[in-house]
């Protein structure tokens, strides 16, 4: 019996879309009880979402005023004491799966597999390494528990609406450290899409040359409802923030249109936009390795274009 | 005294362009430069700034591998740690057995602070630096982008997908760092030189207590699928119209 348990990503009032793609990766191993565990100071709005997606047959909630802020060092002892009935604990490959799982995985005394992009069975798995540039299928061993992060890019959400799940509410007894508080969270409030999420991307690279020029790129983006994201050359430059960054060691998306302008399209960036199903490179050199994977390649001067394309859409 | 423990790893250099092997066992690494993983050059350079402003008294960079990563442990040592411990280990080190192994040396070295990469450009897992202060039950203060340390603490930035969030976490602790914390200074020659009669010392995963067990079996490695080759247009008015046509826009 596959029983999965999936760590609800949230910000206290919203459910992650994240945890819906987890919902969708857990729907491929065959025969999956599909559990969504939140923990929250008070868990009810986050819960009554969580119930709606398709493939949940239960929703958990663990409240504690010591969850208000989901630090890894406090969730994981009581992921840890809940995990023991499942044969699977997920989260998301985002910073705060990425943080969390090993956590757990290390109390659990299994190993890891990160970066989950499809299931071969309940115990064989895919994943990238080396920056996407290779494919390693590894095999869980020994009947151990599977403790994983699921590539977010690689699944589509677990669409919500239809019978809500059960949700019910669990006790748990681990005791939680006082060694790691929170301090703040500083994010730019944006009216725009988010960048993990959307179905278009607008990107802009280091050819931009300073924060002011981006801001053709954000008027491009409102146009097409779009996210706007960023190389690590330009974030490195000061030109976009940090969570605008796009690739290895930033933000994989999957957005059905991807508008590269002024990107040279190094490894690291190109392995956070290879599941875009259209890419679209602009850029002043004609031998830039952007266009070795651009559907359409437009070479010119970005200050020239980006205005035009405005127009025309 | 006041010690900072560097866990460092040997990985194919980031310059490098990845082949798998046609039999599928693993990616070609002959003759292919290896370089410190470059998160990990970062949490040296972390911890040797902690060191030069008189927060620490000691850098000890540690790594589980080979022999051959007394190249890196050179490296690093020129970089201006002073003294390195190699846990000799042959076959494939999962992360789990690195931070069982790293939180040995945690207890041997008894440091305030623990500073890793935050992940491994060779099996990008991500992995060990928590799974170490899970273990140690220790905070840790993953994706660093700014630390500053005062009487027992340690204030982190972390670069996280909402933007930066910042932690207080008591010592010691575990750290992981982000690209952005610093820039990892260059090493000199006469570094170099000096780097060679600084103490390295050889240890086993055996020796430490260690099992070196694999629960992943790596069942076949595989290039990635290709896009297809796309074309170029003229001008903006041709892209737009490609675009519709698509049904993209």
């Amino acid at each position: 019996m596959t029983k999965v348990l999936i760590v609800a990503e949230h910000d206290g009032s919203k459910l992650n879309p994240a945890t819906a793609k987890c919902v969708t990766c857990a729907r491929s191993l065959a025969g999956a009880e599909i559990t969504v565990v939140v923990c929250a100071a008070d868990a009810a709005a986050v819960a009554s979402q969580a119930a709606q997606l398709a493939g949940v047959t239960r929703v958990l909630t663990v409240e504690n005023p010591a969850n208000a802020r989901l630090l890894s060092a406090i969730v994981a002892p009581q992921i840890v004491a809940l995990a023991g009935p499942y044969t699977h604990v997920l989260g998301p490959t985002t910073t705060f799966g990425k943080d969390l799982m090993p956590r757990i995985a290390a109390l659990l005394d299994v190993a890891q597999v990160s970066d989950i992009m499809a299931v071969d069975s309940p115990t064989r798995f895919r994943r990238p390494i080396y920056a996407g540039n290779a494919i390693l299928t590894v095999e869980v061993e020994g009947g151990a528990k599977v403790v994983g992060t699921v590539r977010i890019a690689s699944y589509e959400a677990a669409p919500a609406g239809g019978s809500a799940a059960a949700i019910e509410k669990a006790s748990v007894s681990a005791e939680l450290p006082t060694h790691t508080r929170f301090v703040s969270v500083s994010a730019a409030k944006s009216d725009r899409p988010d960048l993990q999420t959307a179905t278009r991307v607008v990107s802009g690279g280091r050819a931009l040359g300073s924060s002011d020029a981006f801001k053709i790129l954000y008027s491009l983006a409102d146009k097409l409802g779009a996210a706007v994201g960023a190389s690590r050359a330009a974030v490195d430059a000061g030109y976009a923030p940090n969570e605008l960054q796009v690739g290895q060691t930033g933000k994989i998306i999957a957005p059905e249109l991807y508008v590269a302008i002024g990107i040279s399209g190094a490894i690291q960036h190109l392995t956070g936009i290879k599941d875009a199903r259209t890419i679209v490179a602009i850029n002043k050199d004609a031998e830039a390795p952007i266009f070795e994977v651009a559907d359409y390649g437009l070479v010119g001067d970005l200050f020239q274009i980006v205005p035009e394309l405005e127009k025309l859409i | 005294m006041k010690r900072i423990l560097v866990g460092i790893k040997r990985v194919v250099d980031y310059n490098v362009r990845i082949r798998v092997k046609p039999d599928g066992s693993g990616v070609i690494t002959d003759g292919v430069k290896m370089s410190i993983n470059p998160f990990d050059e970062i949490a040296l350079e972390e911890a040797l700034r902690i060191k030069e402003k008189g927060l620490a008294e000691e850098v000890v960079v540690a790594t589980i591998g080979p022999a051959d990563c007394q190249q890196q442990l050179r490296t690093a040592l020129a970089m201006g740690a002073d003294r390195a411990l190699l846990v000799q280990a042959d076959a494939v080190v999962e992360p789990l057995v690195a931070a069982r192994a790293l939180l040995k040396l945690v207890e041997k070295e008894q440091p305030m602070l623990v500073i890793l990469g935050k992940q491994a450009i060779d099996d990008d897992n991500s992995q060990t630096g928590q799974m170490l202060a899970g273990l140690w039950n220790r905070p840790q203060a993953t994706f660093a982008s700014k630390v500053e340390l005062s009487d027992g603490k340690a204030r982190v930035t972390r670069e996280v997908d909402a933007g930066l969030e910042t932690l207080e976490v008591d010592l010691p602790a575990v750290l992981t760092t982000d690209l952005r914390l610093n820039e990892p200074r260059y090493v000199k020659l006469p570094d170099i030189m000096k780097a060679k009669k600084k103490p390295l010392e050889t240890l086993t995963l055996s020796g430490i207590g260690v099992e070196q067990k694999q629960r992943l079996k790596l069942v076949k490695f595989e290039p990635p699928p290709q896009r297809q080759k796309g074309i170029r247009v003229k001008d903006a008015a041709e892209l737009v119209d490609a675009l519709r046509k698509k049904g993209v826009i």
